[in-house]
């Protein structure tokens, strides 16, 4: 399986063992705050020139996995291993770790600061972590403006002179001022325009085979995923439910969440429509967690044993699955 | 660091033209502002020079008034309309320290306050608060009184006074842009607390700070005379606006334009500057603007 | 007779630098019980044409229009609180985004009351049995707790199910959904359009569907209309439009999509942008990122092309996979701008 051999080269860069990030929410007044396990469990290792794509829907934890692999926040317990070095649970991760993470948000209309030039937006990341001279910069500046394919005329301009593919490309280029390894995805395709989507998904593949870039791709573009990922993680309230390669996730799907969403997925062909599973009702309150898998009230395979205790991941055909059922 | 672009100031400005009343203010102030620079070309006479022969002489449209007193002299036989040169120096001057003091001051400790949050957070606004829950003149008016009187007290005072609102505004500008995603990919570049406060979050915050200090204006330079007219602002024989006013208190029933004339002074400046203010507000306004 | 008839609408808003054609000569007619489909990218004026019909553009935009027919009553003609009453009445929209859409200080109860008192009218009691019937409908749980929950403690999903309920009030029988399920997600995007086929089939309701989703396309609508900078581009019904794209921008767009795109490392791409204001092409809109637009396609406007058959298409080149060379329409075909569509 491709994790195993990833695990056994050299070229690992990013590794999470058991990832958990938890966040004390207040009650009100005397009573002690509750904790939301907003991320339980999650385990996987990407290496150089590979693309992992996360899966799942609003609240399944997949942005604060993201606040995770980026280091804007620690996880409160797991292991988490960026280009060989342990970033340590509730300490500041020092600069030379941070600068082999960066970030693409979903939304380019809000991840540029509207009162900056493309230059100054650029310049940034190396002002703060290198001591390049002023015409370096300027060189380096002018040679990412034309890798992600705008113009070095581009620099002296404002975010709101751009259309949104334009400014998206903007954004990948500030990521990869500082040569990252890792680059997180977070929905980078979501906002855009059908047209302009492929153009961004080609430049983050050819960014990707010339600079071996490795992808955490968090998506609930499923098309898009099977497109580009090497391996699919879903995940669903806070946990991973099945982690396998693309090809077998997508032809062979275990969980019967991943069913779901996958048969829940609107596809463009007439005539194709795949028989629904109809999921009834929505994810469940994060304060008020159901007891055994957390997809047992809306799973139509549910039996009583399904509600006795927590499924954790494991080997299931050719990938590995949280249901006790498979 | 620059705050505007041209592009944007040319915008604003586009958008600023459409506003008569702004037009007019912009117009009114440009005067006051051309008798601040040169009170001492344009004055007839030393503002606190005494005529011995010209008491309480009336403008020179009245029967009774000569020249060259244009607007009249007051009880000691000064120049009104020099007095009223000279004291636009000191009322532009008392709006902008104290503007600035308040905008500078207020600004820090709102960007603190918002971007850390917590403990800090809650004691700024608390302080704040009790500021707030005075009626304002009486404040500054306690504060003055232990500072003694004043110009410079009576500024301190004004000060902070205004402090609050510009600590709220910018704490609520603050925390609506501090999650934006412009600053996480800031952070994630690894620049620090101080750069994100003052270099990325605080330029998206200064709109509404630009309007609420031209506001701030009018009500520095009525506060100041406020605090001249009860004797605790500027002491005579200072010529500021304020305490002209008070000065001549004692004349009202007998000679109008003693007071009438440094009350109209501070009226059309503070409206002026309203107007200016209003139109600002308009003009950086983005939902003001059709797209 | 159809529901629905508009005849050359068409849109602009003044701005800056002039007049902003949004929307242009659009035709569109639906029947009861059709749904059709809106297909465009931004800026390709799908939802400012649908607001226009509801009569809830600002001022300032400049709305043209030859024909415009609901139910064979002719609404431009109309005076505006007649109008008014048609909105919600005889014809409702419903929007992307659920959780804005809903008035944060009042009840959803209360919210859809609203809708049916202003439409239909009715004591207290039948007012509130009128109500929970339509959140019992959109498939609400528990209507009667429901009724006085705020929108703040609805999910997404429930937010757009109390707005389809809202939108239903008064029985209209056009029913206008503007990017409906964009904001929510997958699993709830399919229990949101399955409620609305369901709805639409039930009252054989007209359903216009705004989209930017190719497979939302696929999978609900009946008919496809296609839209680029403001101009009707294909018109087809479903199956004919994903088999056979007949213009160029069509079929550029459903191969650069990952699903249907041939298997390699890189996607096909339509490349530049939709063009703006101030860059708008003398010829063809879609000539600078066309990949076979000729000299003719550069200087002079295409116009509408109709098959008897129904598919019609604003294109120079005529029907053909690969498209054949650049030259003008056969007789056989119907020409001309101002034919409107019939099926």
């Amino acid at each position: 399986m491709a994790e195993n051999m990833a695990e056994n080269t050299t070229a690992v860069v990013l590794k999470a063992v058991n990832l958990q990030r938890h966040y004390p929410v207040r009650q009100g007044f005397m009573q002690p705050p509750a904790t939301v396990r907003a991320l339980n469990g999650v385990s996987f290792s990407l290496a150089a020139g590979e693309t992992l794509a996360v899966v799942g829907e609003s609240g399944c934890g997949k942005s604060t996995l993201a606040r995770q692999l980026t280091l804007i926040e620690t996880p409160t317990a797991g292991e988490l291993w960026l280009d060989g070095h342990r970033v340590e649970p509730q300490r500041r991760p020092d600069a030379a770790l941070r600068r082999s993470v960066q970030i693409v948000f979903q939304n380019p209309y809000g991840s540029l600061n509207p009162r900056k030039t493309i230059h100054q937006m650029l310049e940034e990341p190396l002002l703060l972590n290198t001591r390049q001279r002023r015409d370096e910069r300027q060189r380096a500046i002018a040679a990412m403006l034309e890798r992600v394919g705008l113009r070095p005329e581009h620099a002296g301009r404002y975010p709101h002179m751009f259309s949104g593919g334009q400014r998206q490309r903007i954004a990948i280029a500030r990521a990869l001022m500082l040569r990252p390894k890792v680059v997180v995805l977070d929905e980078p395709v979501s906002a855009l325009d059908l047209s302009v989507r492929a153009q961004i998904l080609n430049l983050l593949t050819e960014l990707q085979q010339v600079l071996g870039l490795a992808y955490v791709f968090i998506s609930h573009d499923l098309s898009v995923v099977r497109r580009i990922a090497d391996r699919v993680l879903v995940m669903y309230f806070g946990r991973p439910v099945e982690y396998a390669d693309s090809e077998t996730i997508f032809t062979r799907p275990q969980h019967p969440y991943t069913e779901a969403l996958f048969s829940a997925t609107p596809v463009a062909e007439v005539g194709q429509r795949r028989e629904r599973i109809h999921l009834q009702g929505e994810p469940p309150s994060p304060l008020n967690p159901p007891p055994g898998c957390p997809f047992q009230p809306r799973c139509a395979l549910a039996e009583t044993r399904c509600g006795q205790a927590v499924p954790e991941l494991h080997p299931a055909g050719a990938g590995q699955v949280a249901c006790i059922l498979r | 660091m620059k705050l505007f672009d041209t592009g944007t100031l040319a915008v604003t400005w586009g958008y600023f033209r459409e506003s008569r009343g702004g037009l007019v203010g912009l117009a009114f102030l440009g005067l006051v502002l051309f008798a601040v620079v040169f009170a001492d070309v344009i004055a007839p006479f030393d503002p606190t020079l005494q005529h011995r022969d010209a008491l309480l002489l009336p403008p020179v449209w009245n029967e009774a008034g000569r020249w060259p007193y244009l607007l009249g002299t007051d009880a000691v036989g000064r120049d009104l309309l020099s007095r009223l040169i000279f004291g636009a120096r000191y009322s532009i001057f008392i709006g902008m320290v104290v503007v600035s003091i308040a905008v500078v001051a207020g600004t820090i400790l709102g960007l603190l306050a918002g971007y850390f949050g917590g403990w800090f957070d809650t004691a700024i606004m608390r302080l704040m608060d009790v500021i707030l829950a005075f009626p304002s003149l009486l404040l500054a008016l306690g504060l003055v009184a232990v500072l003694g009187p004043g110009l410079l007290n009576a500024m301190y005072a004004i000060a902070l006074v205004m402090l609050p609102h510009f600590v709220r505004l910018t704490r609520a500008s603050v925390m609506g842009e501090k999650n934006r995603d412009y600053v996480v990919a800031s952070r994630v570049a690894g620049a620090g607390n101080a750069r994100l406060m003052f270099s990325t979050i605080l330029p998206n915050c200064m709109a509404p700070l630009i309007v609420q200090a031209t506001l701030s204006f009018s009500n520095a330079i009525l506060d100041a005379a406020a605090l001249g007219f009860l004797g605790m602002g500027a002491q005579p024989p200072l010529p500021e606006w304020g305490a002209m006013l008070a000065e001549a208190r004692e004349f009202i029933s007998r000679a109008w334009w003693v007071v009438t004339f440094p009350g109209l002074a501070i009226l059309l400046t503070v409206l002026s500057i309203n107007l200016v203010g209003d139109a600002l507000r308009d003009a950086l306004d983005p939902r003001m603007r059709r797209s | 007779m159809s529901l629905l008839e508009v005849r050359k609408l068409s849109v602009a808003f003044q701005t800056q630098g002039g007049w902003f054609r949004a929307v242009e000569g659009v035709n569109l007619s639906l029947d009861r019980g059709e749904v059709l489909a809106i297909v465009g990218e931004s800026g390709s004026g799908k939802s400012v044409a649908m607001l226009a019909l509801m009569g809830l553009l600002p001022a300032t935009a400049r709305i043209e229009c030859e024909r415009l027919l609901l139910d064979g009553q002719d609404l431009l003609g109309l005076a505006p609180k007649a109008r008014r009453r048609l909105n919600g009445g005889t014809m409702a929209m419903i929007f992307q985004e659920p959780m804005s859409s809903l008035n944060p200080c009042f009840t959803i109860g209360y919210q859809i009351d609203e809708a049916v008192r202003t439409h239909l009218g009715g004591g207290r009691k039948a007012r509130r049995e009128r109500v929970l019937h339509l959140l019992e409908l959109v498939g609400i749980p528990d209507p009667p707790r429901r009724f006085d929950a705020y929108p703040h403690q609805l999910s997404g999903g429930m937010s757009q199910r109390a707005m389809i309920a809202m939108a239903l009030a008064a029985d209209p029988e056009l029913l206008i959904a503007d990017e409906p399920t964009t904001a929510l997600d997958v699993t709830v995007q399919a229990q949101i359009l399955e409620l609305l086929l369901k709805l639409q089939q039930e009252r054989d309701m007209g359903l216009i569907l705004i989209t930017h989703d190719m497979g939302v396309v696929a999978e609900t609508a009946q008919h496809v209309l296609v839209q680029y900078a403001g101009q009707q581009v294909e018109r087809q019904a479903v199956r004919g439009l994903f088999e056979q794209p007949l213009h160029p921008y069509t079929r550029a767009l459903l191969d650069a999509l990952p699903e249907r795109a041939p298997p390699g490392d890189f996607l096909p791409t339509i490349p530049g942008l939709v063009p703006g204001q101030h860059d708008r092409p003398r010829g063809c809109l879609f000539a600078p990122r066309c990949g076979h637009a000729g000299a003719l396609c550069q200087t002079q406007e295409p116009v509408w092309q109709q098959l008897e058959s129904g598919p019609g298409w604003r294109c120079h080149f005529v029907q053909g996979d690969p498209p054949a060379p650049v030259f003008p329409a056969p007789a056989a075909l119907q020409q001309g701008g101002e034919q409107g569509e019939q099926d």
